[in-house]
């Protein structure tokens, strides 16, 4: 059964994703039916993350004798469909199952209102299937079939509220965003095959010459996923995908939007790992890329009324972090004294960042979501005085915006300190945008609770109730989250984020197929 | 476990911080218990002075989102100006800018800079 284990991460989901139709107007079965199958993929990855940990990487060669067959008798190269799982993919499978399992949660009451939810379940299903699947897998191709998978199944969940125009257009733009990326994709994966006549990471990644038809493979490869992961200037797509997507779904969106971040880094560390000089020019890129994100992302958001616009543009503008930390371990890591000496807690502060991030601004959408159950409307002009109405909606937004501003002891500040002190090593400029961008994000969020939650109760807002209770049970296990890995960010660290930071770093073992070839 | 996070420059410990958040909130509460007594909740001393003027209505009196930071938002207009300019919500703009940016890092990495 553990061996099996890659394979049910992709199962159990698709399995759940084509049964739910059968729910077709038992709306609160296939809402139960969804809760059970993301609360199933959780244990799946838990179990998966531990034996990662602790066993090394996992090889799973789809169709072979035995699943860990990597080149049967007669074959030098790898050819069959293969799932290679080290730490990275771990940590980002975790991220991915326990969002959409709050998805569904949070879903549950949240869409109540809505019709077709058998496709909503199925579509929530199969978007937590293409990012599964996009961080499992060791195979350059599939990586492109599962980014299809969460694109098509992302942008119809953006656009599931039809009936409003905004929603079909989101949707669309997002469709096409996503069609654009994943093309340039495949055309990238068709260079690396014309020349290397496999599709294997690992395979590729050991045998990439660096000239300049592999060195445009890398520029589109970026690109893409650059844009899918929301790095400014190529971030327009953001905001209106966030803000018109259903709240429980916004979680799984989020670690789809990750999933991107996680191929940019797969492709920079695993795949051109060996590059050393023109890898720190890649570094500095996405160094860059970083701030740009997140300064115009705050200054973006800060002008906004529509709170989960707002919202939005903090996520492309929390992505800056990502990318900054990461960037600053990627440029120096072909220096060993400068990776071990600030290189790597970089990188940790990046990847840490990561899953505060999912956690935290998941809440905020949610918060968000909760306010615009209750009271109808998005716009931050026509709310106020809700506190007293919604106390856990209004706690819950406090403890979101305090991990979101980086406020000590929330689970924000300790990557964000890594990200700080380190980024200062390679350039203090660095530094400067990441702290102004703290500060920008905690006044924005200042406006957003004084707009919605402080003031006097308005007359209008009379009758108004605290949300239904799986909605406030997603809410709550955020806002604990939060405030959990705030006060233990060791254990996280520890157990997570540095052992998938140093197997980036480790390339070598990923290229050897886990030790087994 | 150790609750310390160790930094490239220092560490980080939780729990320490939160011990002097409580250590501040008993100096608060100290300062706090010595204010005037004589202040009664829900009685016309609660009420705003506004010069013998009637209240306005809550909706008239609730400071609206768009009012917050607008002496901030008047002060980068220019920057704000361009930044919004280039957000036109246009689909052909954004493949514009992912082929316009695609072009540049490509070129950055094949050596052009």
């Amino acid at each position: 059964m553990i061996e099996h284990l890659p394979a049910l991460m992709i199962a159990v989901p698709l399995f759940g994703a084509f049964t739910a139709p059968l729910f077709k107007k038992h709306y609160k079965e296939v809402s139960i039916w969804a809760i059970i199958i993301t609360g199933i993929t959780v244990i799946l990855s838990l179990l998966l993350a531990k034996e990662v940990v602790t066993g090394g990487i996992m090889v799973y060669v789809f169709g072979a004798d035995k699943p860990t067959l990597v080149l049967p008798s007669g074959y030098s190269v790898p050819i069959r469909i293969m799932f290679e799982v080290d730490a990275m993919s771990a940590f980002m499978a975790i991220s991915a199952t326990l969002m959409s399992f709050i998805g569904a949660l949070y879903s549950y009451s949240h869409v109540e209102r809505e019709t077709g939810l058998e496709k909503y379940y199925t579509l929530l299903m199969l978007l937590e299937v293409g990012i599964l699947g996009m961080v499992l897998t060791g195979d350059l191709f599939n990586l492109f079939v599962f980014l299809e998978i969460a694109g098509i199944a992302g942008s119809a969940l953006v656009g599931f509220r039809n009936y409003r125009g905004e929603a079909s257009e989101a949707g669309i733009k997002y469709l096409i965003v996503s069609a654009v990326a994943s093309l340039m994709v495949l055309f990238a994966i068709g260079i690396l095959y014309g020349q290397y006549g496999n599709l294997n990471l690992a395979y590729i990644a050991k045998n990439v010459s660096f000239n300049m038809v592999d060195m445009i493979a890398l520029g589109l490869l970026f690109t893409s996923f650059a844009m899918k992961c929301g790095a400014v200037p190529m971030h327009y797509w953001v905001p209106d995908a966030y803000t018109e997507v259903p709240a429980g779904i916004n979680p799984p969106l989020l670690v789809a939007t990750y999933a991107s971040l996680y191929a940019l880094f797969r492709v920079s560390f695993t795949l051109f790992a060996n590059v050393v000089v023109d890898l720190a020019r890649v570094g500095w890129i996405m160094s860059i890329l970083g701030v740009l994100t997140m300064f115009i992302g705050v200054t973006m958001a800060l002008v906004q009324k529509d709170i989960k616009r707002l919202m939005s543009y903090h996520a492309i503008s929390q992505t800056g972090y990502m990318l900054l930390g990461v960037g600053v371990g990627l440029t120096v890591l072909h220096d060993p004294s400068k990776l071990a000496e600030f290189g790597r807690d970089a990188m940790a502060g990046g990847v840490f960042h990561i899953i505060n991030h999912i956690i935290y601004k998941s809440l905020l959408l949610m918060t968000a979501g909760a306010l615009f159950y209750v009271t109808g409307t998005r716009n931050l002009n026509e709310m106020g005085g809700l506190a007293r109405k919604m106390p856990i909606t209004a706690i819950s937004f406090m403890v979101g915006a305090a991990a979101i501003s980086g406020l000590p002891p929330f689970n924000g500040f300790a990557s964000k300190l890594l990200i700080y002190e380190t980024s200062y090593r390679l350039n203090p400029l660095l530094t400067v945008f990441a702290m102004v961008t703290s500060v920008l994000t905690l006044a924005s969020f200042v406006k957003v609770f004084a707009s919605a939650f402080l003031g006097p109760p308005l007359e209008k807002f009379e009758s108004t109730r605290e949300v239904p209770k799986p909605m406030v049970i997603a809410m709550i296990i955020l806002a604990a989250l939060c405030i959990i890995f705030g006060l233990f960010p060791n254990l996280v660290l520890d157990k997570l984020v540095y052992p998938a930071v140093d197997a980036l770093i480790n390339f070598a073992q990923y290229h050897s197929w886990g030790g087994l070839a | 476990m150790s609750f310390t996070l160790t930094t490239p420059s220092g560490f980080w410990n939780p729990l320490l911080w939160l011990l002097f958040l409580a250590l501040f909130g008993i100096i608060a509460y100290l300062i706090y218990s010595r204010g005037n007594p004589s202040y009664k909740k829900n009685t016309e001393q609660a009420k705003p002075y506004l010069s013998g003027n009637p209240e306005p209505t809550k909706e008239k009196v609730q400071v609206k989102a768009g009012d917050i930071y607008w002496g901030f938002i008047e002060a980068l207009k220019g920057y704000y100006k361009v930044l919004q300019a280039i957000h036109t919500g246009d689909m052909r703009d954004y493949i514009l800018w992912y082929l316009g940016i695609g072009a540049i890092i490509t070129f950055i990495l094949i050596g052009g800079v």
